[in-house]
């Protein structure tokens, strides 16, 4: 099994999706660390010979589990996680650029399919959403009926559609290229089938499919 | 006393028995007895976790392969809301309450739980609300939403047909016994003990399930207030989560979610203290760090009250919130390590011995960290963002439940299977089920973390080929089978053992706590006599205990009177204050139960007037119940006890039924501080909040219901003044005339809503309204009637200066009525003053 998949999270296609790669594969060698040593351990101090200890060293060994694995370990980890893992949210969230600026696209969810509206060009499309290579998309998002869920896995994180209210998110690809999106809040019976793909263009081509779906 | 002398064990047990004793045939239904009643929540747990198992097993069929057509997707979305559902409400919740029901009087050295015709109500509760939950599926109208409901696709604009309701009463009828169980465990663990063991001298277990009880209490009040308040908007059309009549969807979620991250802690504390408990009886030593260990139960109890966000970094709130319930989710991970830790530094300096429970610990703690460690994964938002809601969650949330909870309680159950049955389990079987159960589990749910790192959503029916899905799907679904194998050997060897299994030995474990120190299997009296205790463990420091106390060598071992009696003690100190003198076997509680599921059932039919109907005949009964209380024949009507013992609890002021009172009444604040929450809530952050123009209700008819019931309390005051005076004349009268009172304040909301321009169809700001009068409304009417009820006890004698103590529990309602009281109306004529609203 290879990480390659047209939804998957470790191959990502864009600078958002892969913020997210990297953590999980820097918090999965950490976890694993800190698995096999309290499962070892666990295992050594129940089949290791008794001793007998004296009350205060058997204090000392005591203080030294507890607060050095139940307090700073975790602690520690803790703290860890969140140094990097704050400011890669951060990365991910839609805040002004500078330079070009994102590509502006509304989509509204409906049992069970996707209207997607571009404001700037007047476009409208159903399940099929195109962007340009390289700029950063802002994914306007909101819900004609229930709650569901946007999500592109290689272009960026997840955001809920409601009714009544609008979320971003940000998505960016690198390159030109088709991936595939799939609701991901329960939805209803058909909400297995409610998927849509993006369609990644060069700039030209961009500008090319604009002009085909102008009315 | 101890100076008694000693007298025959069978004698003893026979006088015992009398008292004490379980009828058969049908009149079993009346038993109200701890043991009994645990015993009934395991095995029904029991059943209903096989039949959620073989929920899994559809699913896995279906998943097995892309394009698999062996369920259809109306199917699959009802099986897997049945799944989650019956997992965690009528298996999870309800199998360590009923371990803790049948445990905590024994190991705290009592004769039973303090109210134990709640214990029975509570199970009918949950057997009833379980089945007409279980059935709905057989009648292809079972609830498909996902157990998490989230409107609006559980409204009925989107869920038309009947699942939703079924949902919605049969959950918040089972969630009856939960909070009642939850109520009868807090105080039992508080007021009792034996004789002299102090707080911190109790069994580690206990500091568990005090906290998992709190919790509950606590904890599920959010959900079933969400209920009602759904349930309402599907049946009347009151629009508290529609969001264009003002409603918000995202209110549910906080709702529920409010209840749903306790709920975690919930089901993993008590099984932790399954862990605690063990592992020290098979290391051979105290545990390590007890002050620790509880320190760290009680800030995970307490941090758990303030995670429920993580479960929805995904609908859009501020980032700065986002960071905070990130950081306060991993938090978590210090109070639990500090557990794990102080059970390796257990080992480490004990002579651990190698049993069949304690494989299930050792796979519990590979398990459990796994899981423990790709939940700090989830608290981290960005993480988050990639994997909610896929198969990477689902993975998760099965290490961390079944980890967490299922290994560890089938520890506890291979512990206590001898104290169950009097019988030893086979080592052979035992073994070839922890394999096969361990192996299966990982096969399963370590592939499933891929399947959603691939990206595969939760809750699909099915999935096209080639999305890297295939096989991992098809991993987990061998996986599946393998660990339902295991499960079905584990049934094996639990069924086989109460035929072929060894006699047990006394104390087979060589264990410290008290509940060992009864005959096996034990008899419903447990003890013949109560052993005054004084430190953590007691086996271990008088191994002769189960001799002595089962020939009478201890306290409380005079039965003649007829009545069923265990120490009231200090909550601190354990100092006996009282004798509590417990109700016997009843059909009171069955008749109750019968009757709330003749409510329930009626709402699902939508047969209203035969609801309330219903309705009335459980509040007469509930009332009969209360009747036999005190110095009533049915319960202490002599008050007589033994030279130098202390005063029954009804002839004093400080019965358990004050404690009682106390904790319904913090649950119901709960209840009541959610819905204050919910009318801020939408306030502030519902997009399409309505505000009428002018006021829709006359706040001057509320001020002088208030100033009524401020005159009833202080009226109810001075009565109880003059009570611990010890004057009771004209005391009916006085009763009478509060309750009066009580009924004229009632009458005056009630004259409000009438009298008002509410429109609680139309906006949800109406809506809010109306039920937060009508709940003070159902409070006032439920305060005077049992006012008046007292009024006609006085008359009857069963109280008076003598036995004062009900007064004292009903003054708890009274001020608990005038907070709330206040509390509304400043939050609805007050507070909207100064939003310019007049």
């Amino acid at each position: 099994m290879g990480c390659e998949g047209p939804q998957s999270i470790v191959d990502p296609a864009g600078p958002i999706a892969r913020e997210v790669t990297v953590l999980w594969w820097a918090m999965l060698a950490f976890s694993s660390v800190v698995l096999f040593v309290v499962t070892a351990l666990w295992i050594y101090a129940m089949n290791r010979a008794p001793r007998e200890y004296a009350a205060d060293q058997e204090k000392r060994i005591h203080r030294r589990w507890i607060v050095g694995g139940g307090i700073v370990l975790p602690g520690v980890s803790v703290a860890l996680l969140l140094w990097f893992g704050i400011p890669a949210g951060h990365r991910m969230l839609p805040l002004p650029v500078e330079g070009q600026q994102p590509l502006r696209v509304e989509v509204i969810g409906h049992q069970w399919w996707w209207e997607v509206r571009y404001p700037e060009s007047g476009v409208t499309t159903a399940n099929e959403l195109h962007i340009p290579a390289g700029r950063p998309i802002d994914v306007e998002v909101s819900s004609a009926d229930v709650v569901h869920s946007f999500w592109v896995p290689r272009l960026g994180g997840k955001v809920d559609m409601f009714p009544g209210m609008t979320n971003v998110v940000r998505l960016q690809a690198d390159e030109p290229g088709r991936h595939r999106g799939q609701c991901a809040e329960f939805c209803g019976t058909e909400h297995a089938h409610m998927v849509f793909y993006v369609t990644v263009h060069d700039d030209a081509g961009f500008a090319a499919w604009q002009e085909s779906m102008q009315p | 006393m101890t100076d008694k002398p000693c007298t025959d064990p069978q004698q003893l047990h026979d006088e015992f028995n009398d008292v004490w004793g379980n009828p058969r045939g049908w009149r079993a239904l009346t038993i109200v007895n701890h043991t009994t009643i645990g015993l009934r929540f395991l095995i029904t747990g029991s059943a209903f976790f096989a039949f959620g198992i073989l929920l899994a097993m559809l699913m896995r069929i279906q998943l097995a392969f892309p394009g698999h057509t062996f369920l259809d997707a109306d199917t699959y979305n009802q099986v897997f809301t049945m799944h989650g559902t019956v997992m965690m409400f009528l298996f999870a919740v309800p199998m360590m309450e009923g371990l803790a029901v049948y445990l905590i009087p024994k190991m705290l050295g009592a004769r039973d739980l303090v109210f134990p015709r709640l214990s029975a109500l509570g199970y009918y509760c949950y057997l009833f609300g379980g089945l007409i939950l279980v059935s709905s599926l057989f009648l292809g109208i079972a609830p498909d939403a996902g157990w998490f409901m989230y409107t609006p696709l559980s409204s009925a604009t989107y869920s038309p047909g009947p699942g939703s309701d079924i949902w919605l009463i049969g959950v918040t009828f089972v969630e009856i016994s939960a909070v009642s169980a939850g109520i009868e465990l807090v105080v039992s663990i508080l007021r009792t003990r034996a004789r002299g063991m102090a707080l911190n001298q109790m069994p580690i277990y206990a500091w568990y399930i005090l906290t998992m009880a709190m919790m509950i209490v606590i904890g599920f009040p959010p959900l079933i207030l969400g209920s009602i308040l759904l349930e309402l908007e599907r049946a009347v059309g009151m629009p508290f989560f529609d969001v264009t009549r003002g409603g918000d969807p995202i209110l549910w979620q906080h709702l529920f979610w409010l209840f749903g991250h306790p709920e975690v802690y919930i089901i993993f504390l008590p099984a932790a203290g399954i862990v605690s408990t063990l592992l020290p009886v098979f290391s051979r030593r105290p545990l390590v760090g007890y002050s620790w260990v509880v320190l760290g139960v009680l800030v995970t109890g307490f941090l758990s009250f303030g995670l429920w966000v993580h479960h929805m970094f995904t609908i859009g709130i501020p980032h700065l919130a986002q960071a905070f319930f990130s950081a306060a989710s991993m938090l978590v991970a210090i109070p639990t390590g500090v557990q794990v830790f102080a059970w390796i530094a257990t080992l480490w300096l004990g002579r651990p011995v190698f049993h069949v429970p304690m494989l299930w610990l050792v796979g519990f703690l590979f398990i459990f960290v796994c899981g423990g460690l790709t939940g700090v994964m989830l608290a981290l938002v960005p993480f988050d963002w990639q994997v909610h809601d896929t198969h990477f969650v689902v993975a998760h949330f099965h290490y961390v439940l079944i980890g967490g909870m299922f290994f560890p309680l089938m520890a506890g159950l291979y512990y206590w299977l001898p104290h169950f049955s009097g019988r030893m389990p086979s080592v052979t079987l035992g073994w070839w089920g922890f394999w096969l159960v361990f192996i299966g589990f990982n096969l399963t749910f370590l592939v499933m973390h891929w399947t959603g790192l691939m990206g595969m959503p939760r809750r699909v029916y099915t999935y096209e080929a080639g999305l890297g899905w295939d096989v991992p799907n098809l991993i987990s679904s061998i996986g599946s089978f393998v660990m339902a194998i295991g499960l079905g050997t584990v049934l094996l060897d639990i069924v086989l053992h109460y035929r072929f299994g060894k006699a047990a030995r006394e104390n087979p474990w060589n264990a410290d706590t008290l509940e060992w120190a009864t005959s096996l299997p034990p008899n419903p009296y447990n003890f013949v006599s109560l052993a005054d205790v004084h430190d953590r463990h007691p086996l271990w420091n008088d191994p002769d205990l189960p001799r002595s106390m089962a020939h009478g060598e201890h306290a409380l071992t005079v039965i003649d009177h007829g009545r069923r009696e265990t120490w009231g003690v200090d909550p601190l100190t354990g100092k006996a204050r009282e004798i509590i003198h417990l109700p016997g076997n009843s059909w009171l509680p069955f008749i109750s139960s019968v009757l709330i599921a003749g409510v329930c059932l009626s709402l699902l039919f939508g047969m209203y007037t035969l609801a309330a109907v219903f309705a009335v005949a459980t509040l007469i009964v509930l009332f009969r119940w209360s009747w036999e209380n005190g110095a009533h024949p049915a319960a202490a009507p002599d008050a007589k006890t033994q030279p130098g013992e202390p005063p029954l609890h009804s002839r004093t002021f400080d019965g358990p039924g004050l404690w009682g009172m106390g904790v319904t009444l913090l649950s119901n604040g709960a209840l009541y501080l959610s819905l204050l929450f919910g009318w801020f809530y939408l306030w502030t952050v519902s997009p399409n909040w309505q505000v009428p123009d002018g006021p829709v209700f006359d706040a001057s008819l509320l001020l002088a219901s208030g100033a009524v019931l401020v005159v009833a309390v202080l009226w109810q005051r001075q009565v109880k003044r003059r009570l611990r005076q010890g004057l009771d004349d004209g005391l009916a009268l006085r009763f009478a005339g509060i309750a009066l009172l009580g009924l004229l304040q009632t009458g005056l909301i009630l004259w409000c809503l009438l009298a008002s321009d509410l429109q609680p169809t139309v906006t949800a700001h109406d809506a809010v309204i109306t039920f937060m009068l009508t709940y003070n409304l159902v409070h006032g009417a439920l305060v005077a009637i049992s006012c008046g009820l007292q009024a006609l006890r006085v008359r009857f004698g069963y109280v008076n200066a003598a036995s004062p103590y009900e007064p004292l529990v009903i003054e708890q309602l009274w001020y608990y009525n005038l907070g709330v009281y206040w509390t509304t109306y400043i939050a609805l004529v007050l507070f909207p003053m100064t939003w310019g609203v007049s």
